[in-house]
């Protein structure tokens, strides 16, 4: 087989998640390959070559600076029919996600995502994802070549092997399409704040508190358990809550003794970073919403009502 | 200003949503609903052809037959028509089929815009719409939380790992929306009988121009191996509040010597 990783970089580094898919193939198939497209990327080889790919090829122009999927679609197209990799592997991020899904179309290429594992069966390669929001495990498998998967964060540590990869640049042509998308600006947001991750209980608000002074009945509940308050993307985005206490795919992973959601409906995203949590406590009007399938006690009712009231009965029992 | 939304048909949380054994796919005869995140693309499609001054809100869809019922539900929102494809020889269909067959839906509408909602909650996927607007040769923008779309030209916020990026992109694009973008309306009765007598139209393959050897599994590039249970959580204990929910949170909480 001949596999080619993609790894993303945020400035001078590639990513963790990029690493530990990258350590991960490298395992399953000695001769990974891996691409990295950007502008002033092609120092990144030293690491490439450490994490365990054996040729880096690069992709280097002022025109790719920006994050943007679709010039990387390009790239990454043309690599893959001018060297005939049959397998293409991704960590999921937000970008990841844009290029994966492109490149399966371009290339009519099969697509597993969510995956959490992978392993070489018979000379055939299996996926392992979970789906339905957890409640089911499943084995997934192609049925044509190039194979596209894309993991789910965390799903494999960065382990270095101390190779060398040997560094080739390879031609940027972009479609038309592809570069009509323009970044206007990238705003790097404040991670300093209260430190969420070192919480033992975590007090969750999401977007069925219908608006940010729901914030003050979590902070009253987080004070009397002694713990602090997170929040999702939802929120976030709302500006109703500091970016530096998000939880989930673009925020921070958690694993809290307790994590209380209030109005967290439990989408994927919020989910893959603090589904490692020991109890999950949610509160949700909604009967249907899916943060109950994973939750050790789900309570459907009003949280204005709940939360006040549960505040109390912990004062109280606490003296 | 003509909008078309691709929407999707999914079984309801909970624990009648399962996989089929015996056809490795999704079961999807219990209760089924529109996917909850594309009401956010709902949405926002009524409010840029409202803020246009008139135009045209399209529902678009794949799946079984039946689900031109809960596409009404976009309808009673304030959508304008429904087109759904339902063929047999598409059931099963993957990423690759599927945005093949969706690709060709919306081509044949021309729209001025294309949206999406961030993420189906059954496959839990992300990743339609980008292999949408490639089939489509349009630019794409994802998780927006933040949009302007004035002089053809679409201009959206979205949240990364970092931050916050600002794209701008001409139209026509897709644009696949977060749910923190705007709360999705209730439809009112006047909506939800009218939605009844809006065009509901649907296709078959031969209609959207795709062969049936590239729908269904026949076009699918992934397969479903097999199917094991998760290691459970333990038991999942889920009430409804009669007044009693926090002390019964308190007890919870003592029994597991978290208080």
């Amino acid at each position: 087989m001949s596999t080619l990783v993609f790894l993303e970089h945020h400035g001078s580094a590639i990513q963790k998640g990029s690493l530990g898919v990258l350590s991960k193939a490298a395992q399953i198939d000695p001769d990974t390959s891996a691409v990295v497209i950007g502008s002033g990327v092609a120092g990144l080889a030293a690491d490439a070559g450490r994490y365990g790919a054996t040729t880096l090829y690069v992709a280097d122009d002022a025109a790719l600076e920006a994050p943007l999927p679709q010039p990387r679609v390009d790239v990454i197209a043309r690599l893959v029919q001018e060297k005939g990799f049959d397998t293409v592997l991704f960590a999921a991020s937000v970008l990841a996600a844009d290029v994966a899904g492109a490149l399966s179309a371009r290339l009519e290429a099969g697509l597993n995502w969510d995956l959490s594992d992978i392993e070489s069966r018979d000379g055939e390669l299996v996926g392992k994802r979970s789906a339905l929001g957890d409640t089911v495990r499943a084995d997934v498998g192609w049925t044509s070549t190039p194979r596209l998967a894309m993991f789910r964060a965390g799903s494999f540590d960065p382990s270095e092997t101390g190779g060398e990869a040997s560094v080739e640049h390879v031609a940027v042509g972009t479609e038309d399409f592809s570069t009509q998308a323009v970044m206007v600006e990238q705003a790097h947001a404040e991670q300093s704040g209260p430190s969420i991750e070192d919480a033992d209980i975590l007090v969750t608000g999401g977007r069925g508190l219908g608006d940010p002074e729901g914030f003050k009945q979590l902070e009253e509940l987080a004070k009397a358990l002694g713990g602090a308050v997170a929040s999702t993307r939802a929120v976030v985005d709302s500006g109703w809550y500091p970016y530096a206490t998000q939880v989930g795919q673009t925020g921070k992973v958690v694993s809290p003794k307790l994590y209380i959601g209030a109005g967290v409906s439990g989408a994927i995203q919020h989910k893959v970073g603090m589904q490692t949590s020991q109890t999950i406590v949610s509160i949700n009007k909604d009967p249907n919403a899916p943060i109950f399938e994973f939750s050790d006690l789900g309570v459907v009712g009003d949280l204005n009502a709940i939360v006040p009231q549960l505040t109390e009965l912990v004062k109280a029992r606490k003296g | 200003m003509k909008i078309a939304v691709c929407v999707k048909e999914v079984p309801d949380a909970g624990p009648s949503r399962r996989i089929d054994p015996g056809t490795m796919r999704m079961d999807r005869s219990g209760d089924r609903s529109l996917n909850a995140y594309d009401l956010n693309a709902v949405e926002e499609a009524i409010r840029l052809r409202d803020a246009a001054g008139g135009g045209e809100v399209v529902l678009v869809s794949v799946g079984q037959s039946k689900a031109l019922e809960s596409m009404r539900k976009g309808l009673a929102m304030g959508a304008d028509r429904a087109v759904l494809v339902t063929d047999d020889a598409a059931a099963g269909s993957d990423l690759v089929a599927t945005s093949r067959v969706l690709a060709e839906a919306v081509k044949a509408e021309s729209p001025d815009l294309v949206l999406f909602g961030q993420q189906a909650t059954d496959g839990d996927g992300a990743v339609m719409w980008a292999a949408v607007a490639d089939r489509l040769r349009m630019p794409v923008v994802s998780q927006i939380s933040e949009l302007e779309v004035a002089d053809g030209t679409a201009t959206a916020k979205r949240q990364t790992e970092f931050g916050y990026d600002t794209i701008r992109t001409p139209l026509p694009a897709v644009l696949a929306v977060a749910d923190s973008l705007n709360e999705p309306r209730y439809p009112s009765l006047k909506g939800i009988m009218g939605a009844k007598k809006k065009p509901q139209e649907t296709k078959g393959l031969a209609d959207v121009g795709v062969d049936p050897g590239q729908a269904g599994e026949a076009g699918s590039r992934t397969k479903v191996l097999g199917l094991s249970e998760p290691p459970s959580r333990g038991d999942t204990v889920k009430i409804e509040d009669e007044g009693d929910a926090a002390q019964k949170i308190l007890d919870f909480l003592v029994e597991r010597k978290l208080v």
